[in-house]
């Protein structure tokens, strides 16, 4: 699968439309002129180069789009950029600091949870969400709370190991 | 998807305002635009303009009043509905009902209002298929691939509809308070959703220019339980294959109150009063949730591909029956 999204062609009707946005992304600010129906992945990949969230199914049928919205993980292929201004968006590229890797990334790495990496953006972002409501998830909680993520490669055991290794950390 | 231009609604009073000034056709809301946006992109629809509901944050609270009803706000996500714990404690059929409802992605966009109003899933009406619900002449299901479709015959169309949260209303009582230009108006969930018809080729009864504002659930009858389960075709992340909801109050050991409401079976939930006469005032009895559940299927058609959601439906209403009388978990 091709990892950009060919432009929609812009139509003179819509060239009309354009709306001036400010959007919060990984805490930077971003202002971008926007035509309304454009979702808000689209505006993180094509405008914005955070290619992170990958476009799959763009009918929230995969996951592989998930992002945090005000800390909550969305669809962002089911989100209009426009419905953004004045929330918080994070994205994969947010979560390193100063070149480290979040913990939930480095414990990815360290159980092998990832194939060929497509899905895992989402599946590490569905991760933090949950765990930053509920620190020490049972098992069943966890397969509840990443149900959302489609992993093509099936990493789904380490998926679920990773998971598990972090539910049982300490605070 | 088409292109549109988007304002917003800051109250339910705007949004109906905004709907009655549009054309016939000229604007859509959009809540959590889950269900909205994925027919726009298939072009099933093409709204030329959309108002933003979320705005008006007034329509998003869930709380129980002093007479003990539970006022449900049209803007509530399912995730808001799954999380809150005193709805888990004295209405469990709701938490139930959303849980295994799409993902926890989908859940915290998805509100209770475009829940009930989503489309179905029929994938003739999904694709390029101009079938009888969208106009057409014919329903391609009925002759067709019909695996996931109705097996009560109630309208021409015969998809079922999709909703969780939508049987657990019905077996609650539940009401809705619609918002229009004349004013507000209050109708029960059971007859908000209808079969399509000829004129109205849609699954509710709501007009262009109203706003659905809240859910209302009465308060039950004192110890009632409930229970909703859900049969998929894998474990997670698909629309009810089945659904039953109930709810059950007993006093002195016999049956005072029944509520039995089957999702996936008909164009939309269907609660089933022979049922809740059968069993009124009995000692619920394995044997007679046994006789209870065959009843509940008895008008039963299957088409081709279905027949296998009749035996579904009289198990998970034996079931369902049980879990809410506590005899069985
Ligand atoms: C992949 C996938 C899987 C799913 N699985 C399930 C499932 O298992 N079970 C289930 O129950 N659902 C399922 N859904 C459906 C999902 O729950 C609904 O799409 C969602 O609840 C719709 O709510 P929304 O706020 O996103 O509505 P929107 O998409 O914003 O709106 C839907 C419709 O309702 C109208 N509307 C919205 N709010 C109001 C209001 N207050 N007054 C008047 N009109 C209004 C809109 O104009 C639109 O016509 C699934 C969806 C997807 C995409
Ligand atoms: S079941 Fe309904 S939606 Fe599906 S093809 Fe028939 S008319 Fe269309
Ligand atoms: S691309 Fe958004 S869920 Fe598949
Ligand atoms: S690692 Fe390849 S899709 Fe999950």
């Amino acid at each position: 699968m091709p990892d950009s999204m060919p432009a929609l062609p812009a139509t003179p009707d819509e060239a009309t439309r354009q709306t001036r946005i400010r959007l919060t992304i990984n805490d930077t600010p971003h202002d971008l002129s926007i035509a309304p129906r454009r979702t808000l992945l689209e505006v993180l990949r094509e405008d914005l180069s955070l290619t992170g969230a990958k476009p799959g199914c763009e009918m929230g049928n995969c996951g592989a789009c998930t992002v945090l919205l005000d800390g909550e993980a969305v669809y962002s292929c089911l989100v209009l950029a426009i419905e953004c201004p004045g929330h918080t968006i994070t994205t994969i590229e947010g979560l390193t600091r100063d070149g480290q890797l979040h913990p939930i990334q480095d414990t990815f790495v360290q159980y092998d949870a990832l194939q060929c990496g497509f899905c895992t953006p989402g599946q590490v972002l569905a991760l933090k969400s949950l765990l930053d409501r509920n620190p020490h998830p049972t098992d069943d909680e966890i397969d509840r709370g990443m149900a959302g993520n489609i992993c093509r490669c099936g990493a789904y055991p380490k998926i679920r190991a990773a998971a598990r290794a972090l539910a049982r950390q300490q605070p | 998807m088409k292109a549109f231009d988007h304002v917003t609604a800051a109250s339910t009073r705007e949004a109906v305002e905004l709907l009655s000034s549009a054309a016939p056709d000229g604007a859509r809301l959009i809540a959590g635009g889950t269900d909205l946006l994925t027919l726009m992109k298939a072009d099933l629809i093409a709204p030329p303009r959309l108002i933003d509901l979320k705005p008006a944050s007034e329509l998003r609270y869930l709380r129980f009043d002093d007479a003990g009803a539970l006022h449900i706000g049209a803007l509530t996500t399912l995730a808001d509905l799954e999380r809150h714990p005193e709805v888990a404690q004295r209405l469990p059929v709701l938490p139930q009902s959303v849980r295994d409802a799409a993902t926890p992605q989908l859940r915290a966009l998805a509100t209770v209002g475009g829940n009930l109003l989503q489309r179905p899933r029929c994938w003739y009406y999904r694709g390029d298929a101009l079938c009888w619900l969208k106009g057409g002449s014919a329903c391609f299901a009925r002759d067709g691939q019909n695996k996931y479709h109705a097996i009560l015959d109630h309208s021409p169309c015969v998809a079922v509809h999709p909703s969780d949260l939508a049987p657990a209303l019905l077996a609650l009582d539940a009401e809705l308070v619609i918002h229009g230009p004349g004013g507000a108006r209050v109708l029960p969930v059971e007859s908000f959703f209808a079969a399509p018809t000829d004129q109205e080729r849609v699954e509710y009864r709501l007009a262009a220019d109203e706003v659905l504002a809240e859910i209302t659930v009465p308060r039950q009858p004192e110890g009632a339980r409930g229970a909703y389960l859900k049969v998929m075709d894998r474990q997670a992340w698909a629309f009810a294959l089945v659904s039953a909801a109930a709810q059950v109050a007993l006093r002195d050991g016999r049956i005072e109150h029944v509520r039995l409401v089957l999702g996936g079976v008909a164009n939309v939930p269907q609660r089933i009063r022979a049922v809740e006469d059968l069993l009124t005032g009995q000692e619920l009895t394995p044997k007679l949730a046994e006789q209870a559940a065959e009843r509940a299927v008895a008008g039963a058609k299957p088409l081709a591909h279905n027949a296998y959601k009749v035996p579904l439906a009289r198990e998970l209403a034996r079931r369902a029956l049980l879990a809410a009388t506590g005899l069985m978990v």
